[in-house]
């Protein structure tokens, strides 16, 4: 069922190479082809809507689901809306993902929709990689929604990257925290050529000594533009960091709109936000070494988007 | 051997040109310590970028028998030469790990021994990312682990005594020792130091932008042991004073 673009595009967002273990769904072209599930995991198809509902059980620790996307196809939109329920006091990771290979002319697009309840106590990892390629004229678009509500005591890891082929997103997270709740997002971002990407995280800080931690870092290459909106409201003592660094080069345009807002004497929110080009001192140095400048430029970017 | 003739480096200032080095005509030696001290803004950097290829500059630089004055930095660097800048960079993402594998150009290197040469615990460091999190001190010495990792031609090396802690500058003189007796390797350093001036062959004195003096280490102290001994005032005196301070005031 898979062909060599499909599993391409899967080691691609998901890192794999063959069908994963555990639970997995793997959906392609706008339909779901390929299922799984285990003892604690179940998933289940939407009745209302394109889309899933994943399923763990309370206490499921140190297993994975996968649920990547692949798109073949051009002129196709896809929108799907996946719900997510992590039981109370599971570990568990799961890995999204999308990669639309576009040879054609007209646009592919993917739309996903998730929302998440971690539940008291539980801890989730989630990552989700974005890839495009295909040489057709064709735009790449991928405009993520993703929805969190951390119950308390719960742990909410989100890894997301985009750094190859998308011509346009627009990536919204929205977050809310209860209760000694922690958020961590690490996010990396590569634009090239023409394309343009917005980021917006909201996160309502809610629960006393609930905490985020946001770590964005973003290179803008050649005509490309991005814009941040990072968001931290503390309702309560709470803790919240973001750091947002880009690297612009060429002609990119970068734009890093900081917002935090107090509503609460003991929230203790910090932003920080820093836009430039690669240190020449860093160039410098690598050249010293006997790299060449490019060479010394890819070694300072692979570095910085690891 | 390396030979610098009639160099001279240039910058375009507010106020017109201005010589930053004039006539520098040296000749450094294979298998030497050449240690290059004197007065704050004299030119020791300058030397060392122009030697690099960092600086511009007049005049020609000779490596062996190739005539390197038009080479770019990558280029030098290829050929053999090295450079512990004084304020090294640092790196969001590059691991102490990568920097020293980048240095050693696909040779085999042993990572552990490099950071112990320097004074810091491999295990502590090798998987450190060369960020803010790094002390001055720190960075210089994984700074001088990139130079060491290299098999070079002519090594230089900017103040690397600078922000490091007592116990560890002798672990990092005996490292210059050792290198100077396993290697053929030109040794320049930028020092104020009298336990590295003591390394040194032959002592190079830089003010004004141009070489002032050459001598041996045992003479360079003893000048300024006897300036020290004439000084009638030495509690309110910038110049003098003890051994290796400006004195307090």
């Amino acid at each position: 069922m898979l062909n060599a673009v499909d599993k391409k595009l899967l080691e691609e967002v998901a890192g794999l190479h063959e069908i994963p273990q555990g639970a997995y769904n793997i959906r392609k072209n706008g339909e779901g082809i390929s299922r799984n599930t285990t003892a604690n995991i179940n998933i289940v198809t939407k009745k209302d809507k394109p889309g899933i509902d994943v399923i763990i059980k309370p206490g499921t620790k140190n297993e994975s689901v996968h649920i990547p996307v692949i798109m073949s196809k051009e002129g196709l939109t896809d929108v799907v809306y996946n719900t997510f329920e992590i039981g109370e006091d599971s570990d568990v990771v799961i890995v999204a993902g999308c990669g639309i290979h576009n040879s054609g002319d007209g646009r592919a697009q993917h739309d996903g929709i998730h929302e998440f309840f971690v539940r008291r106590g539980a801890k989730m990892k989630y990552v989700e990689k974005h890839y495009g390629e295909g040489s057709g004229r064709g735009e790449k678009v991928l405009n993520p929604k993703t929805v969190i509500e951390v119950e308390a005591g719960g742990v909410a890891e989100l890894e997301m990257v985009q750094i190859k082929g998308v011509d346009r997103t627009v990536r919204d997270t929205e977050v809310v925290l209860h209760e000694n709740a922690r958020l961590i997002v690490t996010e990396r971002l590569l634009t090239y050529m023409e394309q343009t990407a917005e980021s917006i995280i909201t996160v309502e800080l809610k629960g006393e000594d609930s905490s985020a931690q946001i770590i964005s870092r973003s290179v803008a290459q050649n005509d490309s533009k991005q814009v941040f909106h990072l968001n931290l409201r503390g309702h309560a003592k709470c803790r919240g960091h973001i750091q947002c660094d880009s690297i612009i080069m060429d002609n990119a345009h970068v734009s890093s709109i900081p917002e935090i807002s107090a509503l609460h004497s003991d929230a203790q929110l910090i932003h920080e936000a820093a836009i430039g080009k690669i240190a020449s001192d860093q160039l410098v140095k690598l050249m010293t070494l006997g790299l060449t400048e490019k060479e010394a430029e890819d070694t300072v970017l692979k570095g910085f988007l690891n | 051997m390396l030979r610098m003739i009639n160099v001279g480096v240039a910058f375009e200032g507010d106020s017109g040109n201005k010589e930053v080095l004039k006539d520098i005509n040296l000749t450094l030696e294979n298998n030497k310590i050449y240690v290059m001290t004197g007065p704050n803004g004299g030119g020791k950097s300058s030397i060392a970028k122009a030697i690099m290829g960092i600086y511009p500059t007049s005049g020609r630089i000779m490596l062996d028998d190739t005539d390197i004055s038009e080479m770019g930095i990558t280029e030098r660097a290829r050929q053999g030469i090295g450079y512990a800048f004084q304020m090294p960079a640092r790196f969001k993402g590059l691991k102490v790990r990568d920097l020293l594998r980048l240095a050693s150009g696909g040779e085999k290197i042993d990572e552990c021994q490099l950071l112990y040469d320097v004074g810091l615990c491999a295990q502590d460091y090798l998987n450190r990312e060369i960020n803010a999190t790094f002390s001055g001190g720190e960075l210089k010495r994984i700074e001088i682990a990139s130079i060491l990792a290299r098999r070079l031609k002519v090594a230089l090396f900017d103040e690397p005594e600078a922000g490091i802690d007592l116990w560890s500058f002798q672990r990092l003189t005996e490292t210059f020792e050792a290198l100077h007796r396993k290697y053929d390797t030109t040794i320049v350093i930028i020092s104020h130091q009298e336990r590295i001036l003591r390394l040194a062959d032959e002592v190079i004195l830089i003010s004004d932008g141009t070489v002032s003096g050459r001598t041996s280490h045992e003479e360079f102290l003893n000048q300024i042991s006897e300036m020290d001994s004439n000084c009638l005032c030495k509690s309110d005196c910038i110049k003098g004073g003890a051994a290796n301070a400006e004195c307090s005031r």
